[in-house]
């Protein structure tokens, strides 16, 4: 897609005060499109890509910013900048996994205007679809992405179903890991997901990221205390120190006693169209020695019946080395 | 904001320039007019409606300042082509350069990436906002001169207002650190071994001066 560099195509523009001000906002029009940080809107807009009729920018809800405590865990407003995640004292001292993964967000100006909700439902970055071919995804008959001479450096190895773009979220694998839940409400009430079932892949909806649906607003993510103070681990595999997306990354909080796994929790992203919750490798790292074995085992496991594209295929190894290090304990 | 100040702009003289600033306005009514009438009907009493005051006023560089903003506007946008500060420059207009880079409330932003509307309560502080106003150079706009900082100097006002940033939050760096706060903008010229060193000289001036 050319760069075009005139004014957007016009839209309404809603600035509400509150969720209640948002969401009927939402009910009452069509094409409607919700606007945090606009880091990956502007794109769609500038391009013409995504032309919606009404543009709800949440800047001024001041309900859907910040973090307080809850209950044992941690509730963080969706609207909350990922430098003020980064910067948390609560984040840091209990749940440094999503600190850690926050901070290699893309670059400090996108850390301070991007938003974890926004952060978490950015459209994926497959460049067919981002460049406007009518694919699957964008309501097309075709994956560019899939076929044998495609450029499919970045795509994924596995969850593919006709799409196989990946998701680019780096908090998302951070909060699955953290058990986190996604606070979802529309004008008819509130619903809760775990962060796992927040994600969507081409098999349920190829159109969508995630559960929502026009007139939803993810308001909250709650971490629970679960994990608070585990053992950490987020390792993000990207081309350049700055600015990029993962290759491929790995979260994992697990709780030792004696060298040896208790509990874990792991999560790779960057690999599928969806973060990727590794319950088959939590099971057998449970009571085994957290050690380079163990590390190889989880590895093979948590990569088995991978499928790479073409030119893709140094993803598997990868992703088997970094949750390898996750779980014999690596210094990230 | 009261209804009072929910208003158009329409044109009332009859010059060539007021007859486009009426096609303009005209332009936004007939955009608008669908969402107006639906909204009417269906909830009379909402209490959001679209932005649509065209006449923001807007803070930057400290002085308050008024200015006609179409909703889809970029700050960048707006600081550019409608108040002349075109110091602030757009390279990508994607979020990816940093040419545009601003600071809103003193914390670094990308201009092209923002909607003016956005930030119409906050206050933007532009390259031109640096200097004091005897003239005297910012620490940082005197360090870049005394190390030559930049080849063409395209992207050295976002790098300016990212170094701004870096010494205000950071006041002693290592270079590392330095280069981690830089690394929203980019340079085509590759020059950024000395933009390094003109922000390692900028963090000195400004400890000098506090």
């Amino acid at each position: 897609m050319a760069v075009i560099r005139d004014m957007m195509p016009a839209f309404e523009l809603f600035q509400p005060t509150s969720v209640d001000e948002a969401l009927d906002v939402l009910e009452r029009h069509d094409n409607t499109w919700v606007l945090a940080g606009g880091l990956d809107s502007m794109d769609w807009f500038k391009d013409r890509i995504k032309r919606p009729d009404v543009v709800v920018e949440l800047g001024s809800v001041s309900e859907l910013a910040g973090i307080r405590a809850s209950g044992d865990g941690l509730e963080i407003g969706a609207m909350t900048s990922l430098r003020d995640v980064v910067a948390s004292d609560d984040v840091r001292s209990r749940f440094g996994l999503l600190a850690d993964a926050a901070a290699q967000v893309a670059t400090p100006q996108i850390r301070n205007q991007g938003t974890l909700g926004g952060n978490l439902i950015q459209d994926t970055r497959c460049w067919y679809y981002r460049g406007g071919w009518p694919c699957y995804r964008a309501g097309g008959n075709i994956c560019y992405a899939g076929t044998p001479r495609s450029m499919n450096r970045e795509h994924a190895v596995t969850g593919q179903s006709r799409c196989v773009a990946v998701n680019g979220a780096d908090t998302a694998g951070a909060l699955v890991a953290l058990g986190a839940q996604m606070m979802v409400r529309n004008a008819g009430g509130e619903r809760v997901y775990e962060a796992e079932d927040f994600f969507v892949g081409p098999e349920i909806d190829i159109e969508r990221m995630t559960v929502l649906e026009p007139g939803d607003l993810l308001t909250h993510v709650r971490i629970p205390g679960d994990w608070a103070g585990a053992r950490f681990y987020w390792e993000k595999v990207r081309d350049r120190k700055s600015w990029d997306w993962a290759l491929a990354s790995v979260a994992a909080a697990i709780v030792e006693s004696n060298g040896t796994i208790e509990r874990a929790r792991i999560a790779i992203n960057g690999v599928a169209p969806t973060p990727v919750r590794l319950t088959d490798v939590e099971d057998l790292v449970q009571g085994m020695p957290a050690n380079d074995d163990t590390g190889m085992a989880a590895g093979e496991l948590a990569t088995r019946g991978f499928k790479p594209l073409r030119h893709n295929d140094y993803k598997v190894p990868l992703a088997r080395n970094l949750v390898r290090r996750a779980v014999r304990g690596d210094m990230a | 904001m009261s209804d009072a100040e929910i208003t158009t702009e329409t044109p009332t003289g009859h010059s060539r320039r007021t007859f486009i600033k009426g096609v303009i306005a005209t332009g936004a009514v007939v955009s608008s007019s669908s969402h107006l009438f639906r909204a009417r009907s269906l909830s009379a009493s909402a209490a959001v409606r679209a932005s649509m005051p065209r006449m923001i006023s807007l803070n930057v560089n400290g002085v308050s300042r008024s200015v006609d903003v179409m909703p889809q506007e970029t700050l960048a946008m707006t600081l550019r082509y409608k108040l002349g500060l075109t110091g602030t420059k757009l390279g990508c207009d994607r979020a990816e350069c940093g040419a545009c880079t601003v600071l809103i409330d003193g914390v670094s932003h990308y201009a092209c990436s923002l909607l003016t509307n956005a930030v119409r309560d906050r206050s933007v502080t532009s390259v031109e906002g640096l200097e004091g106003a005897d003239g005297t150079l910012h620490p940082v706009q005197q360090a870049v001169i005394d190390e030559g900082g930049f080849q063409c100097a395209f992207c050295a006002p976002g790098f300016i207002m990212s170094m701004v940033a870096l010494t205000n939050e950071n006041p002693e760096p290592t270079r590392e650190e330095a280069a981690e706060a830089l690394s929203g903008n980019l340079c085509r010229c590759g020059d950024y071994d000395k933009i390094l060193n003109s922000a390692m000289r900028a963090a000195e001036y400004a400890r000098r001066m506090v």
